[in-house]
């Protein structure tokens, strides 16, 4: 229903088209954004301070040479608390993004193939795809107490559907090539014709929605953190960070922001990403909506 | 036209089976026993014994999902577990400021979101094109609670303009009502403004280049009449499925936003019930939600039947 053929999209980008495009500027900046966030989270540890170590006398105190975004209510350092905050939103990002691919890839080559499956497979995802994904994954991360791995896997479920349906449309129109045709017709068992013949043309796409899907988990996480179903709540994350604080917006603002200025700069970045990367892959690809 | 919408009628209610299974697989898959789980950490055995007796969890899981869409299909969503109030009364207690805050940013969105989109499209490549699509990129990439405490920062407690938060039932008067909505509106539309504005965007420029429009300019029509009568009419089918997907990215929306401004609606219900691991309430916002999800597209996808009339052919 959703989706249908008869409700043609055409393609969203975040970005302007030429002459903005042309030089893939923005690819250029997102990913080197991303690469220094990404170090400057791998290097938590070793350039910040203790990001739970809380301060009473220290509490509220303005961004100074000692703390550079200032501490929040209890008087922990907030630039040691967005630093390691990166580290949750990347990772999570990063694994929801590769376990939404794999799994939709298996499950959309199936669908695509087998025509019986399909039918069933179909319906159940758009049983998914009608549930709103931040309740799903509200419901998910309740029933089960919330861990890090919890929260992965709830805010893949609800992405599956989006790469299954993708996988499926190439391996529909891929499987009509003369060259699959001539692979059956030399007896190439259905496996090996699955992984050596069909799944490579689903690449491009793959890549570009995996980037998709990384922003939009990033999202998601922080929602969830900022609603209290998201990481645990000793563990500093963007979310759970603007959560406490927010209480003190009057008085530190800072303690809000920081996060949340990361926060937008990251999901920018990888978007801006994601969209370079299918001006270069895969032009046709739709983006799809969370 | 009728096999066209006795399609989409079907479709729908497979969906709605569909979505109501999972809710209910949601609760009965979830670790350990549910009446364990409903029961608390402290329970005795009989107690539990005594949920679920009560909750009928010793028949097989289709009988207990038959009685549990009986149930729905009556209005009945179960009993919350911490007030013990029916759910469907809590829900209905808390639709007027979730039904208020939805509609005033769909009004707000699409009415700006159209607007920036035919414009843009309308001056391509420009200066004006530009930085109205710039604007719209950040639209995506700016979460709703940052925005949110943002627009506080300014317009409540520097600026002083506008109540920092909650709510004021239409009741109690419509300025009010609507002053308590402008921030939370803006805060929640601003990626359905840039999702709704894009495919504005996209679908005019598509339209645009057609012969027809070069056409009703050559017999001289005033401009505004090219754009809006015989550009967006065409361009109108890509606009309103977008505004029907987006719905969805206007209800997890809507939880947050609640819990930024403090709005006492179906967002806020569901956020409280998470804390107190209230189940009921969860499984009967979920439904409510998704039912409200798929009904308005399946609205949509109605509307193409005035919007396309080659479906009507069909």
């Amino acid at each position: 229903m959703i989706n249908s053929p008869e409700s043609p999209i055409p393609t969203v980008s975040v970005l302007p088209e030429a002459p903005f495009r042309k030089s893939n500027y923005w690819l250029w900046f997102g990913l080197s954004v991303l690469s220094l966030i990404s170090l400057l989270a791998l290097l938590a540890p070793l350039i910040a301070n203790d990001p739970v170590l809380m301060q009473p006398i220290e509490r509220l105190k303005p961004p100074s040479a000692r703390f550079f975004f200032g501490t929040d209510g209890l008087g922990r350092d907030v630039f040691a608390r967005t630093l390691h905050g990166a580290r949750v939103s990347l990772l999570v990002g990063l694994s929801v993004a590769a376990l939404s691919i794999f799994l939709g890839l298996v499950i959309g080559l199936l669908a695509g193939y087998f025509s019986r499956v399909d039918a069933i497979i179909s319906r159940a995802l758009d049983g998914v795809m009608a549930i709103p994904a931040i309740l799903l994954a509200i419901a998910l991360v309740t029933l089960t107490r919330g861990s890090i791995a919890v929260v992965v896997l709830a805010i893949t479920i609800p992405e599956i559907p989006r790469v299954v349906r993708l996988v499926r449309s190439i391996v529909l129109s891929t499987r009509e090539e003369p060259y699959v045709e001539a692979a059956v017709a030399a007896g190439t068992t259905t496996p090996r014709l699955l992984v050596r013949h069909i799944l490579p043309s689903t690449v491009p796409a793959l890549i570009v929605q995996a980037s998709y899907i990384c922003a939009s988990a990033i999202l998601i996480e922080a929602s969830l953190s900022f609603l209290g179903a998201g990481v645990p709540s000793d563990i500093p994350s963007w979310g759970n960070m603007i959560a406490q604080s927010r209480l003190h917006l009057g008085r530190a603002p800072w303690s809000v922001f920081w996060p949340g200025l990361a926060l937008a700069l990251v999901v920018l970045s990888v978007n801006l990403v994601g969209d370079g990367l299918r001006d270069r892959l895969d032009p046709h690809l739709q983006r799809s909506v969370r | 036209m009728l096999p066209y919408v006795l399609k989409r009628l079907a479709s729908t209610v497979i969906v709605m089976m569909t979505v109501s299974v999972i809710v209910f697989l949601l609760l009965h898959l979830a670790e350990g026993d549910p009446a364990v789980v409903i029961a608390g950490d402290n329970a005795t055995s009989e107690q539990i014994e005594a949920i679920r007796h009560k909750l009928g969890l010793n028949d097989p899981l289709i009988v207990q999902f038959m009685r549990w869409t009986g149930q729905i299909v009556q209005g009945d969503l179960g009993v919350s577990i911490f007030s013990n109030e029916p759910v469907i009364k809590l829900i209905g207690q808390r639709l007027e400021p979730t039904l208020s805050l939805a509609g005033i940013t769909m009004l707000l969105a699409i009415s700006i979101a159209v607007t920036t989109g035919v414009v843009a499209a309308w001056r391509a490549g420009s200066m004006l094109d530009h930085l109205l699509m710039l604007l719209s990129v950040m639209g995506f990439s700016v979460p709703v609670f940052v925005l949110g405490y943002g627009l506080i920062y300014i317009f409540a407690i520097h600026l002083q303009l506008l109540p920092v938060q909650g709510y004021s039932f239409l009741a109690d008067g419509f300025f009010p009502w609507l002053r308590h909505l402008i921030m939370p509106s803006v805060a929640l539309g601003l990626a359905y403004i840039a999702l709704i504005a894009r495919i504005t965007r996209a679908s005019m420029l598509n339209v645009l280049n057609e012969d027809f429009i070069r056409t009703a300019h050559a017999k001289g029509l005033p401009e505004g009449m090219v754009l809006l009568r015989h550009g967006l009419r065409n361009a109108a089918v890509p606009i309103v499925t977008i505004i029907g997907i987006g719905i969805a990215l206007l209800i997890s929306g809507v939880v947050i936003t609640e819990s930024v401004f403090n709005i006492p609606g179906m967002g806020r219900l569901v956020v409280d019930a998470i804390s107190k691991r209230d189940y009921p309430i969860i499984q009967g916002v979920i439904l409510i939600f998704s039912g409200l999800y798929v009904l308005i597209n399946l609205a949509v996808d109605l509307s193409y039947i005035v919007l396309d009339p080659r479906i009507r052919v069909r």
